[in-house]
Parts: C-alpha cells; structure tokens; sequence
C-alpha cells in the first residue's frame, strides 16, 4: 500500500467507528497524541496513590483503613493495565517512567493539591474520582482499541471509588460539628480543582479539535464538566454540603446547573509547578523507584542465573 | 467459663499481630520497588486486616462491652498483645519480605495447630487465615531466595535482615499464664511444640536462598505481656489518632 491508501484505510477505520489496533498503520502524530495521553492518564493513576496513601495509616476504623487501601490498589492496578496498554505503542515502562522524573511526561494537575483531613478522603473518592468517571466512561468509546479496552475494566472499579468517597462525606456530614466542619473545608478545597480536572474551556484547546477528529477524544471538556456538575450539586445537596460559589443557579429552561467563573489562573500556577504538593510528588516516586533498584537488579540477576541453570541443564 | 479471660487474651493477640502487620505493610504503599510489588504487598496488608478484623469481632463478642474498633484503637500501648517482631520498622525491601517470611511461618503452623483446637471460632478463623498465611509464605520465601542468590548487595542486604530480625524470634514462642490456662482446657497448644516445624521451615528457605541461621542465642521478650519496643508506641499514635482526637464521633 502507498502512504495515501494507509491513510485513507486509517481515516475509514476511525469513520466507521472501528477501533485501531496495536498492528495497524496509524499517522505518528496520532500514535504520539494517543501515547502521550494514556501515559499522562497512567502516571495520573500512580501519583494518586500518593495523596490518598497519606491518609491510609490514620484511617479511623478497620473498616475505613480496609476500603482506602482496596481502593488505592484498584488505582495501583489502573495504573498498570494503562502502562502495558501504552507500550503497544512502543514505549516502554521504564521509558515513560523517565520521562514523568524527567518533567516530559505530566500527570493529572489534581493530586497536587494536600489532603489535609479524613473528609479529603471522602472529597477525593467523591469528586475527584467522580470527575474521572465521567471522563473515563466517555474514552471507553475512544479509538484506540488498547485504551478503550482498558477504560472499560477501569470504569468497572470507579463506581465502587466514588460511593466509598461519597459515604465518607455523607457520614462526617452526619456527625459532629467538627467533622461537618472538615467535610465543608474539604469540600471548599476540593470542588473547583475536580472542575478543572476537564481541562479548560474547549474554545482554548487547540488539542480538542484534533483528538475529537480522530475519535481519541469522544466529547468536550465542558460537555464533560456540565454532566459532572448536573450530577454532583445534587449529591451535595442531600448531605448537607454548601458548594462554594455564590453563583451557582439552576437554569429552568436549560435543566442544567451554570456555575461561576473557573480561575484558570490557579490551574495554570499548579500546572506549572506552584501547587503545594508538585515537588512532593514527583521527589517521592524518584526516591522510591531509586531506593528499588538493587530489587529490580536482584531479580535479573536472579532470572539469569537461573536460566543459566537450565540450559546448562538441557544441553 | 472459667477460661474467657484467656480466651480474650489470646484472641486480642491474635487480632494484635495481624492488625500491626497490616500497619507497617501499608507504609509501603506507593513506595514498593515496582509497582507490582506496591500491590503486592497491599495484597498481604488487606489480608493481615481482614484477619485482624475477625479475631477483633471475636474478641468483642467475647469481651462483650467494646466493639472491634475500639479494641484496635483504643487501647494502650501497654494492652497490646503482638509480638516484637512484627511491630519492627520496615527497614529496606529485604528486611520487609524477611520480617514476613518469618512471621508467615510461625502463623502457618500455629494456624494448623490451632485447627485442632477445642474452640470452635477459633478453628474457623484458623481455616480461614491458614490459605493466606500459606500464600504469604510463599510469596516472601520466593523473594529471600532470589535476594539470596540475586546479587552481592541484596544478598548482603537479606543477612543485614537476618542479624536485625533474628533477635525478635524467640519471642514468637514465649509463653504465659493465658497459654497454661488454655492448654490445659485444650484450647490452645504449646508453642514449643511447633517451634521445631518453624526452625525447620526457615532453615530450608535459607539454605535454598545460600543463607544461614544466625547462631546467635536471642531471648528478647515481652509482647505478648504488653511489653514492647519504642516503635510501637509510634505507630499506635499515628493509627489512633482519628479516634484520639474526635473521642465519640463515627466514621
Ligand atoms: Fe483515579
Ligand atoms: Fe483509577
Ligand atoms: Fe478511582
């Protein structure tokens, strides 16, 4: 085939809403927009771990600490289903691992904020993931078939986040004035980041128009975002919760919430390195992964060896 | 029955030696040599809690007046059961996956020891954490064999371990009136007994991993009186301290 047909024959595959395999002729720039976002969304997955893990060795009951730490496994696990989705796009791990020490490689700007109190916890599952579900749900139609595979599995485990994220809140919201009073403050700190988590307005992205011509995208950030609104005020509403901006009304003929300006100035300065917790970050998962080294060399070593050991053995 | 306060005493260590496992297991969250690893060893911690988690129901029901929460957060250090071993910091990966294969061990024979116990509940809690520890075992043994034979460092970080370690083993096997009491009535059995099945069991993991013994005598013990090492005392603040500072609320 010439470079015209294999890209006629992609251009069709994407029309009919047919997925592109690892073995298909894909044009490099899709290959590289398709990679770069599922390894952003793969680290997004195991920096999470981080500011929920801060919490897990205070969880207050058993049954608190059981369910957190299920929960930062599921997102353990999402993080390694999405790295070896990613590689059949022939990166691999340790690559993308370099890049996200090195700055090349982003993660969600989200988990670099602090949790701060237990209702974190709860803001966190509830909104945070609650965001990421219905991003998530709409990239299970994405065209990549490797991604869209691993968003369906993925979506499987969301729901149960954001209800253990949600009865957290529900719960403080029904306590003591203390704990109404750390469920609002995480609430108040909490909200408008999990808005940003869609990006910004779609008029600004120039990143959009292409990953929506190419299906990798299935919807805008601010369909995304409106649908995460409409669902999420109301939950608020039920436990008690203020959302805090004083502009949030509901539209009567629309039947949509419209809510403030979104300061994108504060996206950008956490973006750019300014949020209390984006050193932390990534000074962590340096020191780990380095601290892991003479492991990951142990076990070559080891296998080596031991292969050594059978050939010699089968000759 | 006259042995209830035993009972007690011997479930809430049980409970004990699970919970505080479980603790310092989950500190190794998102700070696993690999990310298989990581979750792993989330893997051991959720089941060490779940376990913790019955043996606390059962201890509640038989206390009869604290529930499985306060058992776990609201005692003090002095009221905890656990042995030394299980409450040592981390230390490296290798120290870790030793501090768990000769844990693993120990709660692999009193497990199937306890099968035949008198005590109902107890045999049934015993089934049920036996698949687990058995799985433990494996698990951390495989990886003190490949330290073992792996490199020069982590063979040297996995005999590190071993000297660390070693001295917190005898009093896995220590004994006190809670035991003779419940010995006698059949509930449970002498440590002694089993204590040749673990030396032997460990003794084979080393020997596959090129490692030795230390043939240092240790006789370090307390635990199981409520005596223990500065270290517990630190983990508890940090594991209680929800329940510490909001006495009352529900979670
Ligand atoms: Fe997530
Ligand atoms: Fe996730
Ligand atoms: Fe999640």
């Amino acid at each position: 085939m010439t470079e015209e047909e294999k890209l006629n024959h992609f251009n069709s595959l994407i029309e009919r809403d047919e997925k592109i395999e690892p073995k298909d002729w894909m044009p490099e720039a899709y290959r590289k927009t398709v990679l770069r976002q599922m390894t952003q969304h793969a680290h997004s997955e195991v920096i999470g771990m981080q500011p929920e893990g801060n919490w897990v060795l205070r969880a207050p009951t058993l049954r608190a600490k059981k369910i957190l730490l299920a929960k930062i496994q599921d997102e353990g696990g999402h993080g390694l289903y999405l790295y070896s989705a990613a590689e059949t796009l022939g990166m691999d791990r340790s690559e993308m691992i370099e890049q996200l020490h090195e700055g090349k490689a982003k993660y969600s700007h989200i988990f670099n904020y602090p949790t701060l109190n237990w209702a974190d916890i709860g803001a966190i599952g509830w909104l945070v993931d609650g965001a990421a579900i219905v991003n998530q749900v709409s990239l299970q139609r994405t065209s990549y078939g490797p991604y869209a595979r691993a968003m369906v599995r993925i979506c499987k485990e969301e729901s149960f986040h954001q209800r253990q994220g949600y009865e957290i809140m529900a719960t403080m919201m029904n306590g003591t004035t203390a704990q109404k009073d750390m469920a609002q403050d995480a609430m108040n700190r909490w909200w408008w980041p999990s808005l940003m988590m869609f990006g910004p307005s779609d008029k600004d992205s120039w990143h959009t128009q292409e990953s929506m011509h190419w299906k990798i995208k299935r919807a805008s950030n601010d369909d995304l975002r409106q649908k995460f609104i409409d669902k999420t005020v109301d939950q608020a509403y039920v436990i008690g919760l203020t959302v805090p901006d004083k502009d949030l009304k509901f539209n009567e003929t629309t039947k949509h919430w419209e809510i403030g300006d979104i300061n994108w100035d504060e996206f950008w300065n956490v973006v750019k390195g300014n949020g209390l917790c984006n050193h932390k970050r990534i000074s962590h998962h340096i020191q780990y992964h380095n601290e892991g080294k003479w492991v990951r060399q142990a076990v070559m070593s080891y296998s080596e060896k031991m292969n050594a050991i059978q050939t010699a053995a089968s000759i | 029955m006259t042995t209830k306060i035993e009972l007690y005493n011997f479930v809430l260590r049980l409970a004990d030696d699970n919970l505080i496992l479980a603790q310092r297991l989950a500190e190794w969250c998102s700070c696993g040599p690999i990310l298989e690893e990581d979750l792993a060893m989330t893997n051991i911690s959720l089941d060490l809690l779940g376990q913790a988690e019955d043996f606390y129901e059962y201890a509640s029901e038989l206390n009869g007046e604290k529930s499985e929460d306060e058992l776990a957060f609201l005692r003090s250090e002095r009221e905890y059961y656990n042995h030394l071993l299980v409450e040592q910091p981390n230390g490296d990966f290798a120290c870790t996956m030793l501090r768990q294969m000769l844990y693993s061990t120990y709660a692999k024979f009193l497990y199937e020891a306890l099968l035949n116990s008198r005590d109902e509940k107890l045999v049934a809690l015993a089934t049920k954490g036996l698949k687990e520890v058995k799985y433990h075992f494996r698990h951390s043994s495989e990886w003190i064999i490949r330290f073992g034979k792996g490199t020069k460092e982590s063979n040297e970080r996995t005999k590190n371990a071993l000297v660390e370690l070693w001295r917190f083993t005898s009093d896995l096997f220590e004994m006190n009136e809670t035991d003779k009491v419940l010995i006698t009535s059949g509930i449970s059995f002498s440590l002694r007994d089993i204590y040749p099945l673990w030396k032997a069991e460990i003794s084979n993991v080393l020997e596959e991993a090129g490692l030795e013994i230390p043939n240092s005598e240790n006789n370090i013990i307390g635990g199981i009186n409520g005596i223990h090492t500065e270290y517990l005392g630190h983990l508890l603040s940090e594991m209680q301290f929800l329940q510490r500072a909001y006495p009352g609320a529900k979670w």
